[in-house]
């Protein structure tokens, strides 16, 4: 575990999330400075993806308690568009597919978007389309894609590397990557993390969501946190995942079983 | 649904304009004596008193049809003025005496300078000078022979062309509105390509309106000669306002051996307030005869205004191996009701004919796509392929598909496809998450569903179209 004393880019206190009346999230709390991985694993249902949701800014979810400072601001206080134009990038577990609309189209409105927000310069189609190129080449794209209606008719891994290139555009300063290893061989794999070691640097941070430690094998995190019943209930170092491959979930109860004895 | 869609389905329709015209009108009310009125007043010749008397007799004897899915009061027929005489609008000495709020809408729609200035009512000479772009616009084409005026000059001008075909594809006694029209109408546009000639630019009725009106009841008839081809542009994205509210006009199209006629139409008549008060009902009978061996009818079409839209652009196939086509995009918000669709008649051998259908629908409107593909005995080898895609914007518009399939020959091949999609709370979050705003994001997604039918459409046409629906369902905050 490394210590740290960079800049604090979110902070997540008591975190209590619900959709449609269903508490969710039951009190989350996690410190993300920037230059450090983060990856949050945990059983399906655990709350994982919904804790990245409402990172986003998903409507659905309403916070009911808590609070989210991300760079010294009240995140909850953006709508996701905001959040977004802020540098807060959220790979999704399904990207969405856009019938008709062209990536290169949608890639660039994006791209535009934000640089302008930004006060940065936009590029025009031509000038758009040599940069993304050149990131295209990161993750082994090739460059028919880009004529493609957004996500329609993608493969599993076709939709992820969309995702992280989308992240290479968009420069986020806290990327959150929710399960982006699932549905990918390893090839596929190796490429997506190609593309996310690369895009990560001092400056930014990033959370990984993932069941697998396979994942972690080629994006080293600093910090392992593991959720259950919408709460993380453990932390380690890199190592914690390794133990949760060898021993399964099961084992951090029994741990914290004889950790409790052990005290008595 | 979310406040973010409710917010952009309600956009107001802030952007019309009115002209003040003033005009003769005559009494309201419809009988023989009206029609021999609006004849003479035209100084027309007895044939076509004649083509009118025997479609208002038939009139008489028709019911109003109710089949169609959409709901109005009754139209009183005997409270509505079947003439008016325009009087030249008035023009506005220049572009700063025109509405600011008018010129942004111009601006939002991309529509060209030229006609923003036309549109607005400010006199086109003085902002082109010397030369009036209509005047040249008309020059050229005469050059190639192409005849292309108001169906009244037309009537003094070219009688024998217009008597050989008018009323030869929606016959008099078609159905009710047509029948009205055909007993009432006062003007529309004539166009005729002779043979052999592929019309050097697209035939605007911009250019043609903008120095007559042509009423409630719009008649229009092109006819284009073996081997010519030409594309037709109907209406304009900008708003438009009407104090009339029941609008039925009539369309006919002739091509004849290797002839091809395409027909693209951006409809934005008023289309009610937000709670479904006013608007026009565009009830209107669209029909293409392709007579000719190898001919050719290509409708496109957009439509986006009105409180209620009625109609079929319908493709009758009887020379062998002619083409029918039909792309639509209807959008529908608030308390819009649209009913449309089009009608494939296939006779001739080896005939062939595609429909593409884009139905939205936002607010509480609601939008059915309605199409008849027939394969008459005759129709060997026939192909059709149809597509109709809805796309609801919230939960409380509604989408509706009516086909009708009518095989009468067994080497036909017909192909319906269907398919209801809805913007989602996803689509927009993912939208969001990357920075776009739901505005921009709603646009997108739309465009993108209406990708195949703006493909058609002449360029220009095609962004002002891609503006136009991005404008229609726009957020009021902005």
């Amino acid at each position: 575990m490394n210590i740290n004393q960079n800049p604090i880019i979110l902070n997540v206190d008591n975190l209590h999330a619900s959709i449609q009346n269903t508490e969710i999230l039951k009190g989350i709390n996690l410190t993300v400075r920037s230059g450090e991985i983060h990856a949050i694993m945990g059983l399906n249902g655990s709350g994982k993806s919904t804790f990245a949701k409402v990172l986003a800014g998903h409507p659905d979810y309403h916070v009911t308690q808590g609070s989210i400072q991300y760079e010294q601001k009240d995140l909850l206080e953006l709508s996701a568009d905001e959040r977004a134009q802020a540098g807060v990038f959220l790979a999704f577990q399904y990207p969405i597919e856009i019938p008709g609309v062209a990536n290169s189209q949608f890639l660039r409105l994006a791209y535009n978007t934000v640089q302008a927000k930004r006060g940065k310069e936009e590029l025009d189609p031509l000038e758009f389309d040599d940069f993304v190129r050149e990131k295209m080449k990161l993750l082994e794209m090739k460059p028919d894609f880009l004529d493609r209606s957004v996500n329609e008719g993608f493969s599993g891994g076709e939709k992820k590397r969309n995702e992280i290139l989308q992240m290479a555009l968009l420069e986020p300063k806290l990327g959150i990557l929710d399960e982006t290893d699932s549905g990918l061989d390893i090839d596929a794999l190796k490429i997506v993390a190609k593309g996310v070691n690369h895009l990560h640097h001092k400056d930014n941070a990033i959370i990984l969501i993932t069941h697998y430690q396979r994942l972690l094998d080629h994006i080293v995190p600093d910090f392992v946190h593991v959720m259950e019943a919408g709460r993380i209930i453990k932390t380690g170092g890199k190592e914690l995942a390794l133990e949760l491959e060898t021993h399964g979930y099961d084992w951090i109860h029994n741990d914290q079983k004889r950790a409790a004895g052990a005290s008595t | 649904m979310s406040a973010v869609l409710q917010n952009l389905v309600n956009q107001p329709y802030k952007h019309g304009f009115v002209t003040d015209i003033e005009s003769y009108v005559a009494p309201k009310g419809l009988s023989e004596e009206t029609i021999r009125l609006i004849s003479a007043k035209k100084d027309e010749p007895g044939w076509l008193l004649n083509f009118r008397l025997e479609a208002f007799q038939k009139w008489l004897t028709m019911t109003e049809p109710h089949w169609q899915n959409v709901k109005y009061p009754k139209i009183d027929f005997q409270a509505i003025s079947y003439y008016a005489a325009p009087k030249p609008k008035n023009k506005l000495a220049s572009m700063d005496e025109v509405d600011p709020e008018l010129l942004r809408t111009f601006e939002k729609l991309g529509v060209p300078m030229h006609e923003r200035a036309a549109l607005a009512g400010v006199a086109v000479d003085v902002i082109f000078d010397s030369v009036s772009v209509a005047t040249t616009y008309k020059e050229k084409l005469a050059e190639v022979g192409i005849i292309f005026c108001s169906i009244s000059e037309a009537v003094h001008t070219h009688p024998e062309l217009v008597r050989q075909y008018l009323g030869t594809v929606v016959p008099v006694g078609d159905n009710f509105f047509a029948a009205l029209n055909s007993a009432v109408f006062t003007d529309g546009s004539f166009c005729y390509i002779p043979k052999g000639v592929k019309c050097p630019m697209d035939l605007s009725t911009y250019f043609r309106i903008n120095t007559q009106d042509s009423g409630q009841f719009e008649r229009t008839l092109i006819i284009a000669e073996e081997g010519a081809s030409v594309s037709y542009l109907e209406g304009c994205t900008a708003p438009q306002f009407d104090t009339n509210q029941l609008h039925a006009a009539v369309v006919e199209l002739v091509a004849l051996d290797h002839a091809d006629i395409k027909y693209s139409t951006v409809q934005n008549w008023y289309a009610g307030d937000e709670n479904g008060v006013g608007g026009i009902y565009n009830f209107v009978t669209k029909r293409g005869l392709a007579k000719g061996v190898s001919s050719r009818i290509s409708w496109t079409q957009v439509e986006t205004g009105s409180a209620i839209t009625w109609k079929y652009p319908s493709c009758i196939l009887r020379g062998d191996n002619s083409i029918g086509e039909f792309y639509s995009v209807a959008v529908t918000n608030h308390h819009q009701q649209a009913d449309t669709g089009t009608k494939m008649i296939h006779i001739g051998k080896n005939t062939r004919s595609t429909i593409i259908s884009k139905g939205i629908s936002a607010g509480k409107s609601n939008s059915s796509y309605r199409g008849l593909v027939r394969i008459a005995p005759t129709a060997e080898n026939a192909r059709n392929f149809s597509q109709c895609d809805s796309m609801l914007v919230g939960d409380q518009s509604g989408a509706h598909t009516f086909p009708y399939i009518q095989v009468r020959n067994n080497s036909a091949k017909v192909e319906h496809e269907a398919s209801t999609s809805k913007i989602g709370e996803d689509q927009l979050f993912y939208l969001a998450q990357r920075g776009i705003d739901a505005e921009e994001a709603v646009s997108m997604i739309v465009n993108g569903f209406c990708k195949e039918v703006f493909q058609q459409l002449p360029m220009e046409f095609a962004v002002e179209a891609t503006k136009l629906l991005s404008f229609k369902l726009e957020n009021s905050v902005g």
